[in-house]
C-alpha cells in the first residue's frame, strides 16, 4: 500500500517529511507529559504510575501482615484493617496490574506490529490521564469520617450498602476507572487490527500481541458489566431501588453473579499479558523458537472463552442448584487445560534450548514455576466439595497471591528487565537484577506458602484476629512479607540506575531476541516506523 | 476515501484528554458529594458536567476540523470504525448486566422466594416469607413502595416503538440520500430522525410522570420498579444522546461537511441509533410485553 502511495504523491509525501521535522522530539517541559500523544512517553507514564502504585497497595498489604504478625489486635483497629484488605486489593488490581500491562501494550505493541502510533493516540492520553484523577477519588476515601470501603473489593451487598458516606465515592471511582480501561481496550484491538505493517499477519503476531488482543475483548466484555452492577449497588442505596434485597424481590446473590461474570475474566485480564510477556521471554534466553506457536493462541482464545462460562465457582459456598456447581466446577477444570498446553509450551521451547540465565529469563522460570503451583491450588479449589472446606480461608488466598505476585508480578518484572534497555539504552545492573529475583522468590515463598498450611487448618481470611493455633505460620509470613516488600526497593534502584545510565545497549540488545522491536535502534527513537518497515523471517518471532 | 494525506495521522499534542479527566473528576466528586447532600456537592456535579460537554464541543470540533482539512487517510478512517464498533459493543455488555438482573430475577430469585424450585426453596419460603407467593411484577414480600400498577405495553410504549422503528428507517433513507450524494433529502431524513428521537424521548418522559403520579409505580417499587426504571431509564438516556449527536451530524450537513464517500459522523451515528433501537426491540418485549 505504502510504497505506490508514497510514489504517487511526491509533493505529499515532501509535505509529510517537513512535518516529521517539525516535531521530532518531545515537547520540552513538563506539559510534554500532561498533553502527549505519543505511546511511548503514554507507556512510561502507565509503568511509573503503577510502581507508584505498588508501593501504595504495597504498603496496605505490610499493614495487614503486621496486624497478623500476632494473634489478638495489635495495631490497627477492625475497620482500619477492612478498609485496608479492599483498597489493597483495589489497588494492586486495578492501579497495579491492569495499567503495568496497559503502559507495556502502549510501549511495545506499535513496536512489535510496525506501526507509527497507536490507532487513537489522543483518546490514548485520556486513558492514562483518568487512571491518577481516578485514584485521587477511591484513595480519598480512607481521610472522609465513614473511611475507605471495608466490605471487600468484591463489594457484596448488603454488606456493602452499610457502608458510610464514602461509599458513593468508591462506586464513582470505580466507573471512572472503567472508562479508562474500555478506552484503552477499545485503542489496542483498533491498533492491533487496524495498524500492523504489511505483511504482519495474524499469525505471525508476537504472543504478547496476540494475548493482549484476547485481553482487550475481555476487557470491553465485562467492565461495563462491572459498572452496570456497581450502578446497581448506588441505586439500591441511594435512590431506593431493590436489586439486592429479598424484601423487595431481588436478590443480594445475583450482585454475585453479576460481579463474577466481569470478576472471572477480570482475573484473566490480569494474567493472559503475562502469558505473552513469558512466552516472548523464554525463547530468547533459550535461543530456540517458541515452541507450538499455534496452540499458544488457541489456548489463550479458549482461556478467555472459558473464562465467561465458569463465574460460579467463587460462590459454591454461596448457594446454588446442584446443576449449577456441577457444571462450574467442570467448565473451571476445563480451563486447566489449555493452561496446561501453555505450561507445556514453556518447558518444550526450554528443552535442548542453548540457555542462559538473566534476569528476565530467571523472573520467567520463576513465572512457570511459581505460577504453576498458583495454578494447581485453584484446580483443588475447583472442585464443589473440596472448596466448601477451602472458601473464604487463606488457601484461597495462597491460591491467587501465587498466580498474581509470582505469577502476574514476576511477569511483569521480566517485561521491566527485558525491555529496559530497549526503552533507556542502557543495560540495568545484571548483578543487581539476579540479586533481587533470589531475595523476592526466597521471600515471596516464605510469604505465601505458609498461608495454604494455615487456609487447610481453617483460618479464615479478611480478619484482623485468628486462633494461637495459627501464630507461629503467621508470624512467618509477616517475616516474608516484609522482606519481600523491601527488597522491591531494589526494584527502584535498579530501574533509576538503569535510567541514569549504565552500559550501553545494542540494537538486538538480546543475542537469540527476535521481532520488530530489536530491529530500532536503543534507546528506541521518540517515532518508530513511520513508514512500515519490511516484514522478513528473521524478524517476526516465528 | 478522497484525502490526499498517505502518512497515518499523529497528532502531535493534546490538551482536551486533560479537560476531560478534570471535568470528570468534578462530576463525579460532586455527584457522590450531593447524593450525600455534603457541600458544594451539587455545584460541582454541574461544573463538572459542563467542563466535559466543553471538552467534547472542543475535541469533537477538532477532529471535524482535522477531518475536513483532509488530514486523515483511508486507515485513520478504519481505526474510527474499528473503536465505534467496539464502543458500541461495550454498550451492548452495559446493558447486558441489566437484562440480566431482569432475567435472574424473573428465572430464578422471584420463584425461589415464593418457594418455587429446588434446593430448599419451599423451606426458605416457609421460614423467611411466609404467606408470598410470586407473580410477576412482584415488590416483593416486603411489599416495598406499596401497591402499584404494572406498565402495560399498549398506549405508549406501543407508541413509541413505532416511532423509534420509523426513525430507524428514516435514518437508513438518510444514508441512501447522502450516498447518493443527495444533500438536501440527507438533512431532511436527518431531521426527520431527530425529531423522532425527541419525541420518544418526550413521550417516555409522559410515561414515567404517569407511572409516578396515577400507578404508584416507582423506583422504589421493588424489583420490578428497580428493573423497570434502569432499564428504560438507561435507554432513554441513550436515545437523547444518539439524538443529540443526529443533530450535531445534521449541524454538520448543514454545513456541507460530508460527501458521497466520506461521511462516518453520520453513519457512526447511525450505528449508534440502530444499536438504542435494538435494545429498545428487547426491552419492549421483555419488560413491556411479556
Amino acid at each position: 500500500m505504502s510504497t505506490s502511495d508514497v510514489t504517487h504523491h511526491t509533493p505529499g509525501e515532501q509535505h509529510d517529511h517537513h512535518d516529521d521535522h517539525d516535531h521530532h522530539g518531545p515537547a520540552p517541559g513538563l506539559m510534554r507529559w500532561v498533553t502527549t500523544t505519543n505511546h511511548k512517553d503514554i507507556g512510561t507514564l502507565y509503568l511509573w504510575f503503577s510502581l507508584l502504585m505498588f508501593f501504595i497497595g504495597g504498603a496496605m498489604a505490610l499493614v495487614i501482615r503486621a496486624e497478623l504478625f500476632q494473634p489478638g489486635i495489635q495495631i490497627v483497629d477492625p475497620m482500619f484493617f477492612n478498609s485496608m484488605t479492599t483498597l489493597h486489593a483495589i489497588v494492586m488490581i486495578f492501579g497495579v496490574v491492569m495499567p503495568a500491562f496497559v503502559g507495556l501494550a502502549n510501549w511495545m505493541i506499535p513496536m512489535m506490529i510496525g506501526a507509527p502510533d497507536m490507532a487513537m493516540p489522543r483518546l490514548n492520553n485520556w486513558s492514562f490521564w483518568i487512571m491518577p484523577f481516578a485514584f485521587t477519588i477511591m484513595l480519598s476515601t480512607l481521610f472522609m469520617d465513614s473511611g475507605g470501603p471495608a466490605g471487600g473489593w468484591t463489594l457484596y451487598p448488603p454488606l456493602v450498602l452499610q457502608m458510610g458516606d464514602s461509599f458513593a465515592f468508591v462506586i464513582f471511582a470505580i466507573h471512572f476507572l472503567g472508562i479508562s480501561s474500555v478506552m484503552g481496550a477499545i485503542n489496542i484491538v483498533a491498533t492491533i487490527f487496524n495498524m500492523r505493517a504489511p505483511g504482519m499477519t495474524f499469525m505471525k503476531m508476537p504472543m504478547f500481541v496476540w494475548t493482549w488482543l484476547i485481553t482487550a475483548y475481555l476487557l470491553i466484555a465485562t467492565l461495563p458489566v462491572f459498572a452496570g452492577a456497581v450502578t446497581m449497588l448506588l441505586t439500591d442505596r441511594y435512590f431506593g431501588t431493590s436489586f439486592f434485597s429479598a424484601a423487595g424481590g431481588g436478590d443480594p446473590v445475583m450482585f454475585q453473579h453479576i460481579f463474577w461474570f466481569f470478576g472471572h475474566p477480570e482475573v484473566y485480564i490480569l494474567i493472559l499479558p503475562a502469558f505473552g510477556i513469558v512466552s516472548s521471554i523464554i525463547p530468547t534466553f533459550a535461543r530456540k523458537q517458541l515452541f507450538g506457536y499455534d496452540s499458544m493462541v488457541y489456548a489463550t482464545a479458549s482461556i478467555a472463552f472459558l473464562s465467561f462460562i465458569v463465574w460460579a465457582h467463587h460462590m459454591f459456598t454461596t448457594g446454588m442448584p446442584l446443576a449449577g456447581e456441577l457444571f462450574f466446577m467442570f467448565s473451571t477444570m476445563m480451563i486447566s487445560v489449555p493452561t496446561g498446553v501453555k505450561v507445556f509450551n514453556w518447558v518444550a521451547t526450554m528443552w535442548r534450548g542453548a540457555m542462559t540465565f538473566e534476569t528476565p529469563m530467571l523472573f520467567s522460570i520463576g513465572f512457570v514455576i511459581m505460577f504453576t503451583i498458583g495454578g494447581l491450588s485453584g484446580l483443588m479449589l475447583a472442585i464443589t466439595p473440596a472448596d466448601i472446606q477451602y472458601h473464604d480461608t487463606y488457601f484461597v488466598v495462597a491460591h491467587f497471591h501465587y498466580v498474581l505476585v509470582p505469577g502476574a508480578i514476576y511477569s511483569l518484572m521480566a517485561a521491566t528487565y527485558y525491555w529496559l534497555p530497549k526503552w533507556t539504552g542502557n543495560m540495568y545492573d545484571e548483578k543487581l537484577g539476579k540479586m533481587h529475583f533470589w531475595i523476592s522468590t526466597i521471600f515471596v515463598n516464605v510469604l505465601f506458602f505458609p498461608m495454604h498450611f494455615v487456609g487447610l487448618a481453617g483460618m479464615p481470611r479478611r480478619i484482623p484476629d485468628y486462633s494461637l493455633q495459627f501464630a507461629d505460620w503467621n508470624m512467618i509470613a509477616t517475616i516474608g512479607a516484609f522482606g519481600f516488600g523491601f527488597s522491591q526497593l531494589m526494584f527502584v534502584y535498579i530501574i533509576v540506575k538503569c535510567v541514569k545510565g549504565g552500559e550501553k545497549a545494542t540494537d538486538e540488545v538480546w543475542e537469540g531476541a527476535r521481532g520488530l522491536e530489536w530491529t530500532v535502534a536503543s534507546p528506541a527513537p521518540y517515532h518508530t516506523f513511520e513508514t512500515a518497515p519490511v516484514i522478513n523471517p528473521d524478524t517476526v518471532t516465528r | 476515501m478522497s484525502s490526499a494525506a498517505t502518512a497515518y495521522y499523529v497528532p502531535h499534542s493534546a490538551r482536551w484528554p486533560i479537560v476531560g479527566s478534570i471535568g470528570l473528576f468534578i462530576f463525579f466528586f460532586g455527584f457522590a458529594s450531593w447524593l450525600n447532600d455534603a457541600f458544594l456537592g451539587r455545584e460541582m456535579f454541574f461544573l463538572g458536567a459542563a467542563i466535559i460537554v466543553f471538552m467534547m464541543f472542543g475535541w469533537f470540533g477538532d477532529v471535524a476540523k482535522e477531518s475536513e482539512s483532509g488530514a486523515y487517510n483511508s486507515q485513520v478512517d478504519t481505526s474510527f470504525r474499528l473503536s465505534m464498533m467496539w464502543f458500541i459493543f461495550s454498550e451492548v455488555m452495559f446493558f447486558a448486566a441489566f437484562f440480566g438482573a431482569l432475567f435472574y430475577a424473573r428465572v430464578f430469585s422471584g420463584p425461589w422466594i415464593g418457594g418455587v424450585g429446588g434446593g430448599g426453596a419451599d423451606m426458605t419460603n416457609a421460614l423467611l416469607y411466609e404467606g408470598f407467593d410470586y407473580v410477576w411484577p412482584t415488590n416483593g414480600p416486603g411489599d416495598v413502595g406499596g401497591n402499584f400498577e404494572q406498565m402495560g405495553w399498549f398506549g405508549l410504549p406501543l407508541i413509541n416503538t413505532l416511532l423509534l422503528l420509523t426513525s430507524g428507517v428514516t435514518c437508513t433513507l438518510a444514508h441512501h440520500a447522502i450516498r447518493a450524494g443527495h444533500r438536501k433529502p440527507f438533512i431532511l431524513w436527518l431531521l426527520a430522525t431527530v425529531t423522532l428521537g425527541f419525541i420518544f424521548v418526550f413521550l417516555q418522559a409522559e410515561e414515567y410522570m404517569h407511572a409516578y403520579s396515577a400507578m404508584n409505580l416507582t423506583m422504589n417499587s421493588g424489583i420490578y420498579g428497580s428493573t423497570f426504571y434502569l432499564l428504560t431509564g438507561f435507554h432513554g438516556f441513550h436515545v437523547t444522546m444518539g439524538a443529540v449527536i443526529l443533530l450535531v451530524v445534521m449541524i454538520r450537513a448543514i454545513r456541507n461537511h460530508f460527501t458521497a464517500e466520506n461521511h462516518f459522523a453520520f453513519e457512526a451515528a447511525a450505528w449508534y441509533w440502530h444499536f438504542v433501537d435494538v435494545v429498545w426491540l428487547g426491552l419492549f418485549i421483555f419488560v413491556y410485553l411479556v
